[in-house]
């Protein structure tokens, strides 16, 4: 029975946690997210020197924090790795699965990211496509398991982002993966 | 709710073209060119005003058509004379220098501070002129004029417009995983003058011309979530046109410049192709497949939408009609064959291939079947046609950093553009410019 306390450990350490910081992206500030929402009031058309939009942090904004340092330490009990050219949730990350679910379903409120990632073989955007595709096998384990479908939304940077820079196969299989990251 | 929203620069986003140049030039090798290359002479022009003249026109025509591989210029230091006009041309003395043409002209100063660059070009073997030209320029297009010069030069002789007055976009990217810099660039068809157009933190992807050159769509992970935007290149001005759930990608702007094909997943995280008409925004789902669509280009005439799908089991090029109707299959040979780009004449079609291993260009003879490995790399990517469809430029490897590279549709010449430190992707060839 070792299953039960990982669990516990780990769910323990994304509560503390509180706000985990994805370990592999910049701040936000230092990426100029001065993108107006769509729900913000920036005016259309017009106004086109003028038109400069406020800057303000968007949600999902990583903007550091206490908690970061505990959460990538965390960050192994938040990635999902997968094989080369597949989107199938090998075995051995059901606990991660299951986990993930029974925080989402115990707090209604909670949002979720799925960023999915793939090695650098390829076009761009089909890895785009496949990133996708092993975050939405991803969200459809969550909701099986009782997540709740506004909770958890995904992106993908395909090839973009790679958690290892590298050629080799060493590489290749960190960066195919699914990172579950907290969207407040 | 409206999506399209116009907005500037704020913030630490820069989307500065006029701001300052970026530092790493590219910098044009020719690593194969033809065996036999035109001997052409292309003689220093003429000014007749105080001072050096405001531009080495003779100069920039002559890199022009050296670096097209087709043509190798005589060295100012063989020439016996210096001619600016096609009367004071002697043949008989250039074809003992075993040059075939000459280009003579001459910038001459106009009375509003503008100039004209006048040029002829000479067939020493008839000793017929085959072009006058006088092209009027400001100062700060001089090198603009030269390069149209180059074009029309490169047509007389080659009966095919050259693709010199043209621009390249690309992405350039440094620093670590950790702390990386996406940079969204234009630069000089020659990599000269290169601007920085966009920059940020989160990746940067797919930039796409609009048919006039005057803007470019590309895809923004700015605020960590994918956008497509339409930015101008002129004012740095950009709209947001799409940021729906899931993937925002892949964008291609119709030949008409109207509608944007795209690549969405939208809530049900099924990636198929949409048309967006982008003075509506009106959305058109184009493809309906539990697989994946996409990669959309467009044929020239505006009439088929050819794009990357997996429905078959392994990546392979379909079309479809622009109006929808049932895709069918472009590409059979080899188990990947993906992102799609067509040439202005719509005969030729340039992949990504895998062959044998390694992911190369190929470019698909659409009337005769007939394909064609074109470069040798391991990760070559993102082909992007000339204007003229004569040459592809496209990403490729060289040791550890993303160089961009170039090959002719016939495979005979080959050039290397090299930058700086980082990875440069992503190429996109700009149409002709107005």
């Amino acid at each position: 029975m070792r299953v039960l306390p990982l669990i516990a450990i780990m769910a323990s350490v994304l509560l503390l946690a509180g706000c985990p910081k994805k370990p592999t992206t910049a701040p936000e500030a230092e990426t100029g997210s001065a993108v107006p929402g769509e729900t913000d009031g920036a005016t259309t058309g017009g106004a086109a020197g003028a038109g400069v939009g406020e800057a303000r942090p968007l949600p999902g904004g990583e903007g550091g924090g206490a908690g970061a340092d505990a959460a990538m330490a965390a960050g192994a009990g938040r990635i999902i790795y997968f094989d080369f050219d597949s989107s199938e949730i090998r075995p051995e990350y059901a606990e991660i699965i299951t986990a993930a679910a029974r925080r989402l379903a115990a707090a209604p409120a909670l949002r979720i990211r799925l960023e999915g990632h793939t090695d650098e073989r390829g076009s761009r955007e089909y890895n785009i496509a496949l990133g996708e595709r092993r975050a939405q096998a991803v969200r459809r384990a969550l909701l099986l398991q009782g997540a709740g479908d506004p909770q958890v939304v995904t992106v993908s940077f395909g090839e973009e982002r790679p958690a290892m820079d590298g050629t080799d196969e060493a590489a290749y299989e960190k960066n195919r993966r699914v990172e579950i990251v907290d969207a407040g | 709710m409206k999506i399209l929203r116009f907005f500037g620069c704020a913030g630490t986003l820069s989307c500065l073209l006029a701001a300052a140049p970026a530092d790493a030039q590219l910098t044009v090798q020719i690593t194969q060119g033809v065996a036999d290359p035109i001997q052409v002479a292309v003689v220093p022009f003429g000014w007749a005003e105080m001072g050096a003249a405001p531009w080495d026109v003779a100069a920039t025509i002559g890199s022009d058509l050296q670096r097209s591989g087709r043509f190798a210029p005589l060295s100012r230091t063989d020439m016996l004379e210096f001619p600016h006009a096609a009367p004071e041309i002697d043949a008989a003395n250039w074809r003992l220098l075993k040059v075939d043409y000459v280009v003579v002209g001459k910038l001459v100063a106009l009375a509003d501070g503008r100039f004209e660059l006048q040029y002829e070009l000479v067939n020493t073997l008839t000793g017929q002129r085959l072009l006058g030209q006088a092209i009027p320029a400001g100062r700060e297009s001089l090198k603009l004029a030269s390069h149209r010069a180059s074009d029309t030069i490169f047509e007389k002789i080659l009966g095919m417009r050259g693709a010199f007055a043209t621009r390249i976009a690309y992405v350039a990217v440094d620093g670590s995983p950790q702390a990386r810099r996406f940079r969204l660039m234009v630069a000089d068809s020659d990599g000269a003058n290169p601007r920085v157009v966009m920059q940020s933190g989160q990746p940067i992807m797919s930039p796409a011309w609009s048919p006039d050159g005057a803007s470019l769509a590309y895809v923004s992970f700015e605020g960590g979530l994918s956008s497509v935007f339409v930015q101008q290149l002129a004012s740095g001005q950009r709209a947001r046109v799409s940021a729906r759930s899931g993937i925002n990608g892949a964008p291609a702007f119709s030949p008409d410049g109207r509608r944007l094909a795209l690549t969405l997943s939208r809530r049900d995280g099924n990636v198929d192709i949409y048309l967006l008409t982008l003075a509506t925004q009106q959305l058109a789902r184009l493809t309906e497949s539990p697989a994946i669509d996409t990669e959309p280009a467009w044929s020239s005439d505006g009439s088929q939408v050819y794009f990357t799908s997996d429905r078959g089991g392994s990546p392979q090029v379909y079309r479809v009609g622009a109006g929808g109707g049932s895709p069918q299959r472009v590409t059979f040979e080899g188990g990947y064959n993906a992102r799609p780009r067509l040439a202005s004449d719509g005969k030729i079609l340039a992949v990504v291939t895998l062959d044998r291993g390694a992911y190369r260009i190929a470019s698909l003879d659409l009337e005769r079947r007939a394909s064609r490995v074109l470069t040798a790399g391991r990760q070559d990517e993102s082909p992007s046609f000339a204007p003229n469809g004569a040459t592809l430029i496209y990403a490729t490897r060289d040791g550890r950093h993303g160089v961009l590279a170039t090959v002719s549709v016939d495979g005979r010449v080959q050039q290397r553009l090299a930058g700086g430190d980082g990875d440069i992707r992503e190429p996109a060839w700009s149409p002709y410019l107005q």
